[in-house]
C-alpha cells in the first residue's frame, strides 16, 4: 500500500457515498478513496429490488440495483476514484488517519485530507424493544431477511409475521408473497402506517394482508423455531390493553421497527451527535462538528428517498474536496436550526454563513405526527422568513424546505422551523 | 462419531459442572467420556445465568454450597492462568437501604466469616456512595467483599472440556443419553445414538435434566424444581455506571435482582426467581422484565432503558428438599454419582464439586492415578481485537481471513470464526459460535453478521445452508426457495 | 342495473388522493375525488383492468452473485403477477448478463418482457 495522502476518503460506499465521492470530483478533488465493507458498491440499493426510486433524480421509476448502476458507473469511469471492497474500516483518528482492514492488504492507515462518513444504518433489534418470550430461530429484522432473499436465495421462514408498517415491512410482505410464503399479517403499534400509501396498496391490499394498526406483539412462541406470536391492541401510551390478545401462528417474525444511523466510528473520534436523528449535527455543507469531518445520508438522518441522500452525499463530496484543496471559506457567523412546535427534526442543524451568501440553503425536516393543511414557517426570532402550505404532511415522509440567500441574510442567531394546522 | 464400546467413566452433562469434572478426571489414567445432549457444551443453564464468582457469605454454614464455593472461588485463580479464562476479580457489594437491611448485611457478615471468606467488611453510606456515584441515594450502607468476580461461565466450560479433550478425554455433544443399563442394580454402561457403552461409572451432572438422568438408572430420590431467572443485557456504552456486582440485602427465596458489570464491558440486570414445571420454559415475560427493571432501579435510579440491546433466562437447577447441592454416590444405584441441584453458587463452586466427585470416586474403589501426560494449560486464543496493530498485521499475512471482519459490532474476523468451528469442542451452531467469539453479541445483535456466520458455518461444515442451526436440535435459519411446478403455472 | 360505488387509492404520486368511481353493469359513470388527470387515469385502470410491475429476481449460473434481480418493463395484470413470479421461480440464467438484457420475453404470453436491472458478471472464483 502506498503512502499517499488522499483529498478526501469516503466510509461507505452506498448511495450516499457513491454520490459523495462523485460530487468530491466534480468540486475538483484529485484523489478520492471509496471505502467499502461488502463485496460490491451500492450498499442497501443492491438488496432493494423493487422500483420506486430515482423518480426526483432521474425523472424515471428505477429499482434500487438500477439506481445503484447510474452512480457505479461514473465512479468506475473515472480513474481517480479508488474504490476499496471488502474492507472495515476499524477506527478513524482525530488526525483523519483511517484504520481499516482487507484480506488483501491487511491492516492500512490510511491518509486523508478530509472524512466523508455514509456509513448508513443498522436496523433496531428485537432486544432494543424488549419483547418478550423465546429466542427461537426465525426472528429477523426486515433488512437482514430481504438480504437473504433478494441476494443469497433464501426464505427466513414460510408463514410470516411482520411487525412494523413502515416501507421496509410493506415490500417484504410483499415479497415474501411473491416467494410463495403466506404473511398473515402486518402489525404496526402506531394508529397509523408510515409507509407510503402506494406501498400499503401495492404490498398489502394486493395481497389480502391485514394490517393491525395500533397493535403490538406481547409474546414470542416457539422454543427452538417460531411457532407463533400473541399480539395485541395498544391504548394511547402504547402498551397492551389486557384482554385484547389474540395468537398468530407463523414460522417467522420479522421486524420492521425501525433503523438507527450508525454512527460508532464518528462517536469514537468525537463528532458531537444530535440526540433526536442520532446522527452527527452538520452545517449546510454536511460539515461535523470536527472541521474536515463530513457526514451525509442514513448516517445524519434516516432518510425515506434515494434521491435526497444522493443530494446530502453531492453536498458533502463538494465542500469536503473544498477543504481538503483548503478552499473552503471560513463563515462569518452561525445560525443555529431548531426544529419547533409540530417538527421532529431539522437537517442541518446548523447554517455556517459564509461571507457572501449565493445560495440558497435546502433544510430537510420531519413533522412529529401526520397532519392535513399545514403551514410549515421558519421564524428568526419573532419575525417569519419562510412560510410554506402543505396539503399533507407525515412523519414518514421527509419535507424539503428551501430558504433563499436573500432570506439567509435577514436571519438572527436562530431559526426555529414549527407547523401551524391551518 | 464414538469409536469405542467401553470406558471407565461416563459424564451426562457438557455444563460447567459436568467440563469441570471431566477435567479433573482427565488429570488420571481414566477413559472418560462426556455425553451433552444439546449441539453444544454449556447449552443449559451455564449460558443463562449471573456470570459471577461469589464470594461465598451467603451460603449457609455447614452446607456444601458453602465449603465448595469457598473452595471454587480459591481454585479459579490458578485456573484463570492455566486455562486462560477471562475473570475480573471486581469485587461485590452488598446494599442495604434501610436498618433492617444493615442488620442483614452484619448476619452476612458473620456468616461469610464462619464459611472462610476473607477480606469482608461493612461500608459506611458515604463509602458506597464514593465508589459507587450512580447507587440509589436511599444507600445506608454496604457489605464489601473483594473475593468475589465476574467471568464467563461458557468460556470456563469451553475450556475445562477442551482441556479434558486435550487430555484424552471423550467430549460428544447432540447426543443424548437415552438408556443407563444396569444389572442388578449396578450400572454397565449406557446407550446412545451411537450405540451401547460400556462402563461402570455414571456421573450425573445433568442440570435441570439430573432427575431425569437419575429415574434412567432406578433412581428417584429427588426432584430439580426449574426456577426461572429472566436478565436484561445493556450496550457496552454503559459500562461506566458503575464498577462492582450490586446485590440488593438477600430474601429467603434469592439472592435477589442484582447488577453487574460483564467481563466484556456491558452491564446487564437480574435474575428474578419464578417456579416453572416446563423444563424448556426459558421465555422472558412482561411482567417478569418489568420486576426486574424496577427492582434494579431501586439500586441504580439512573439506568437507561434505551441501552437494552437483549433479554433472555435461565433455569436454575433447584432440587427439592433443603436445596443445598447433591453430590454423593446414589443410595440406590452402584455405579452412579450424582452432581446434581447445581444452582448458585454452582458455577464458583464447580471445580470443588469436581474434586468432590474424584474422591468419591476414589472411595468407591475407582484408582485414580495421576497422568504423567496431563497438560494443565490451554493454548491460547486468538483475539484479534486485543492485538496490537502490529500482531493483526502479522496474523493476516499469515492468514488472509485475518483481515474479513464479520462481526463489525464487535470486530471479530472470519478466521476466528473459522478457528472456531474447528477447535477441539468447536462450534456447529450460529450462536455456539457467538458464544465463542462474541460475533452477534453486539448492538445489532447479529445483523450484519447472522447472514455471514451462517454462510461460513455453511462452508466450513460441509453442509447446505438450510441445515445450519441456530441453537437447539431443530432451530433451523433458513429455507430453500419454492419453485413452482412449471407446467401448472403455464397452464 | 347495479351500481357500483369503489373507493380507490391512487398510488402514481405522494399526494395519494382517494377518489370514487362509480360504474353501472360494469361501465364507468363517475370518477371524483383525483386532483388530476394521472390520477383519474389510473383509478380508470384499476377498476377496468388494473396492473403492477413486478420485481423479483431469478437464479443466477455462473455469476459474481446467485440471484440476478429483473424487473417487469412494463406493468403485468394484476392478476396473473404471482403465476409470472412463480415462473420465473423456475428460471435460471448464465452469466454475465448485463443491465436492460431480456431474460424473459413475452412472460406467460402477456407480451411484457422480464429484464435485468444490473449487470451480473462472470463469478471471479475459481
Amino acid at each position: 500500500m502506498s503512502q499517499r495522502i488522499y483529498d478526501v476518503a469516503i466510509i461507505g460506499g452506498g448511495p450516499a457515498g457513491l454520490a459523495a465521492a462523485y460530487g468530491a470530483r466534480q468540486a475538483g478533488a484529485e484523489s478520492v478513496l471509496v471505502i467499502e465493507r461488502d463485496r460490491e458498491l451500492g450498499g442497501i440499493l443492491q438488496q432493494c429490488i423493487h422500483n420506486g426510486f430515482g423518480l426526483h433524480k432521474f425523472q424515471e421509476e428505477l429499482t434500487g440495483p438500477g439506481y445503484a448502476s447510474r452512480y457505479i458507473k461514473l465512479i468506475r469511469q473515472d480513474a481517480k476514484i479508488e474504490v476499496m471492497l471488502d474492507t472495515m474500516v476499524l477506527e478513524v483518528a482525530a488526525d483523519k488517519s483511517i484504520w481499516a482492514v482487507n484480506p488483501k492488504f491487511g491492516l492500512m492507515q490510511i491518509a486523508t485530507k478530509a472524512v466523508i462518513f455514509t456509513m448508513g444504518c443498522r436496523e433496531r433489534t428485537r432486544g432494543a424493544i424488549r419483547i418478550p418470550g423465546y429466542r427461537p430461530a426465525g426472528v429477523f429484522t426486515a433488512g437482514a431477511a430481504q438480504r437473504m432473499v433478494n441476494m443469497e436465495g433464501y426464505l427466513p421462514g414460510k408463514k410470516i409475521v411482520i411487525l412494523g408498517s413502515g416501507d421496509i415491512g410493506l415490500i417484504m410482505a410483499r415479497r415474501m408473497s411473491l416467494e410463495g410464503a403466506k404473511v398473515q399479517g402486518v402489525l404496526e403499534i402506531m394508529p397509523y402506517s408510515n409507509g407510503l400509501t402506494r406501498n400499503i396498496v401495492q404490498c398489502l391490499e394486493d395481497y389480502d394482508i391485514p394490517l393491525y394498526l395500533s397493535h403490538t406483539i406481547t409474546k414470542i412462541h416457539g422454543a427452538e423455531r417460531v411457532t407463533g406470536i400473541t399480539c395485541a391492541a395498544v391504548d394511547g401510551k402504547m402498551q397492551p390493553i389486557p384482554g385484547t390478545e389474540f395468537d398468530i401462528e407463523c414460522d417467522c417474525l420479522l421486524l420492521s421497527v425501525g433503523l438507527i444511523p450508525e454512527n460508532e466510528l464518528s462517536q469514537a473520534v468525537g463528532v458531537k451527535l444530535d440526540a433526536i436523528t442520532s446522527g452527527p449535527v452538520v452545517n449546510q455543507l454536511r460539515q461535523t462538528s470536527l472541521p474536515g469531518f463530513f457526514a451525509a445520508g442514513n448516517v445524519v438522518h434516516v432518510h425515506d428517498l434515494v434521491d435526497f441522500v444522493s443530494e446530502e452525499g453531492g453536498i458533502a463530496g463538494k465542500y469536503a474536496a473544498q477543504y481538503a484543496r483548503g478552499n473552503l471559506s471560513a463563515p462569518v457567523r452561525t445560525i443555529t436550526v431548531t426544529a419547533g412546535t409540530g417538527v421532529r427534526t431539522v437537517v442541518p442543524q446548523q447554517i455556517d454563513v459564509p461571507a457572501t451568501v449565493i445560495e440558497p440553503v435546502r433544510l430537510f425536516m420531519r413533522v412529529t405526527q401526520p397532519d392535513k393543511k399545514i403551514a410549515i414557517s421558519i421564524t428568526s426570532a419573532d419575525q417569519t422568513l419562510v412560510s410554506r402550505r402543505l396539503p399533507v404532511a407525515k412523519p414518514s415522509e421527509m419535507i424539503v424546505i428551501e430558504m433563499p440567500a436573500s432570506k439567509l441574510e435577514e436571519a438572527g442567531e436562530q431559526l426555529t422551523f414549527s407547523i401551524q394546522t391551518q | 462419531m464414538l469409536n469405542i464400546n467401553k470406558t471407565d467413566i461416563v459424564v451426562i452433562g457438557g455444563g460447567i459442572t459436568g467440563t469441570a469434572i471431566a477435567r479433573e478426571l482427565s488429570k488420571y489414567e481414566l477413559d472418560v467420556v462426556l455425553f451433552e445432549k444439546f449441539p453444544d457444551i454449556g447449552a443449559g443453564s451455564t449460558k443463562a445465568n449471573s456470570a459471577i464468582l461469589h464470594a461465598g457469605f451467603d451460603a449457609k454454614p455447614g452446607s456444601l454450597k458453602a465449603q465448595l464455593n469457598v473452595r471454587g472461588n480459591k481454585l479459579y485463580h490458578d485456573l484463570e492462568e492455566e486455562l486462560g479464562l477471562e475473570v475480573k476479580w471486581i469485587g461485590s457489594l452488598v446494599v442495604a437501604v434501610n436498618d433492617e437491611e444493615m442488620k442483614t448485611l452484619t448476619e452476612l457478615l458473620e456468616r461469610g466469616r464462619t464459611n472462610g471468606v476473607a477480606g469482608l467488611e461493612i461500608l459506611s453510606r458515604e463509602e458506597v456512595l464514593d465508589r459507587e456515584p450512580q447507587i440509589t441515594q436511599n444507600v445506608a450502607g454496604a457489605l464489601w467483599a473483594p473475593s468475589a468476580g465476574i467471568f464467563l461461565p461458557f468460556g470456563a466450560a469451553l475450556a475445562f472440556a477442551e482441556n479434558a479433550v486435550r487430555n484424552g478425554v471423550k467430549v460428544i455433544t447432540d447426543c443424548p443419553v437415552e438408556e443407563i443399563v444396569t444389572e442388578a442394580g449396578k450400572i454397565t454402561g449406557v446407550r446412545t445414538k451411537h450405540g451401547f457403552l460400556a462402563a461402570k461409572y455414571v456421573i450425573n451432572a445433568a442440570g435441570v435434566y439430573a432427575d431425569e438422568i437419575s429415574r434412567l438408572a432406578g433412581d428417584d430420590s429427588f426432584a430439580i424444581k426449574p426456577r426461572k431467572g429472566e436478565y436484561i443485557l445493556f450496550d457496552k456504552k454503559t459500562s461506566n455506571l458503575f464498577k462492582h456486582v450490586l446485590f440488593p440485602a438477600p430474601s429467603k427465596v434469592s439472592k435477589g435482582i442484582l447488577l453487574s458489570p460483564t467481563v466484556h464491558g456491558n452491564i446487564f440486570v437480574g435474575p428474578n426467581a419464578q417456579d416453572t414445571a416446563d423444563k424448556e420454559d426459558v421465555a422472558t415475560s412482561t411482567d417478569g422484565l418489568n420486576e426486574i427493571i424496577n427492582k434494579a432501579k431501586q439500586l441504580i435510579p439512573s439506568l437507561p432503558l434505551g441501552a437494552a440491546i437483549t433479554q433472555f433466562s435461565g433455569l436454575r437447577a433447584a432440587a427439592d428438599g433443603d436445596g443445598d447441592f447433591i453430590i454423593q454416590p446414589s443410595s440406590v444405584t452402584q455405579g452412579l454419582i450424582h452432581a446434581a441441584g447445581i444452582q448458585s453458587p454452582g458455577l464458583t463452586s464447580a471445580p470443588a464439586i469436581a474434586e468432590m466427585v474424584s474422591s468419591i470416586l476414589r472411595q468407591q474403589g475407582v484408582e485414580l492415578k495421576h497422568k504423567v501426560s496431563f497438560d494443565p494449560v490451554n493454548p491460547r486464543k486468538i483475539i484479534f481485537r486485543d492485538l496490537s496493530h502490529e500482531a493483526q498485521q502479522q496474523l493476516i499475512a499469515q492468514n488472509p481471513l485475518y483481515g474479513r471482519v464479520i462481526c463489525r459490532c464487535e470486530t471479530v474476523t472470519e478466521a476466528e470464526i473459522v478457528e472456531a468451528i474447528h477447535d477441539s469442542c468447536g462450534a456447529r451452531t450460529l450462536d455456539a459460535v457467538k458464544r465463542r467469539t462474541r460475533a452477534g453479541m453486539g448492538r445489532c445483535q447479529g445483523g450484519f453478521c447472522g447472514p455471514r456466520v451462517t454462510a461460513i458455518l455453511a462452508r466450513e461444515l460441509n453442509i447446505p445452508i438450510t441445515a445450519v442451526r441456530k441453537d437447539s436440535p431443530e432451530a433451523y435459519l433458513f429455507f430453500n426457495k419454492m419453485t413452482a411446478d412449471c407446467k401448472e403455472v403455464l397452464a | 342495473m347495479t351500481q357500483c360505488v369503489r373507493k380507490i387509492n391512487c398510488i402514481v404520486c405522494p399526494l395519494s388522493c382517494v377518489g370514487e368511481i362509480t360504474s353501472e353493469d360494469g361501465q364507468i359513470q363517475t370518477i371524483t375525488g383525483f386532483v388530476c388527470d394521472r390520477g383519474k387515469k389510473y383509478a380508470k385502470e384499476e377498476m377496468t383492468s388494473p396492473k403492477r410491475t413486478l420485481t423479483t429476481t431469478v437464479k443466477v449460473l455462473g455469476g459474481a452473485l446467485p440471484l440476478l434481480p429483473v424487473v417487469s418493463k412494463l406493468p403485468l395484470p394484476k392478476d396473473r403477477v404471482m403465476a409470472c413470479a412463480q415462473y420465473l421461480s423456475t428460471v435460471s440464467v448464465k452469466a454475465p448478463v448485463a443491465k436492460g438484457d431480456i431474460i424473459c420475453p413475452n412472460i406467460l404470453g402477456l407480451k411484457v418482457d422480464i429484464v435485468a436491472t444490473r449487470d451480473m458478471p462472470i463469478s471471479q472464483k475459481s
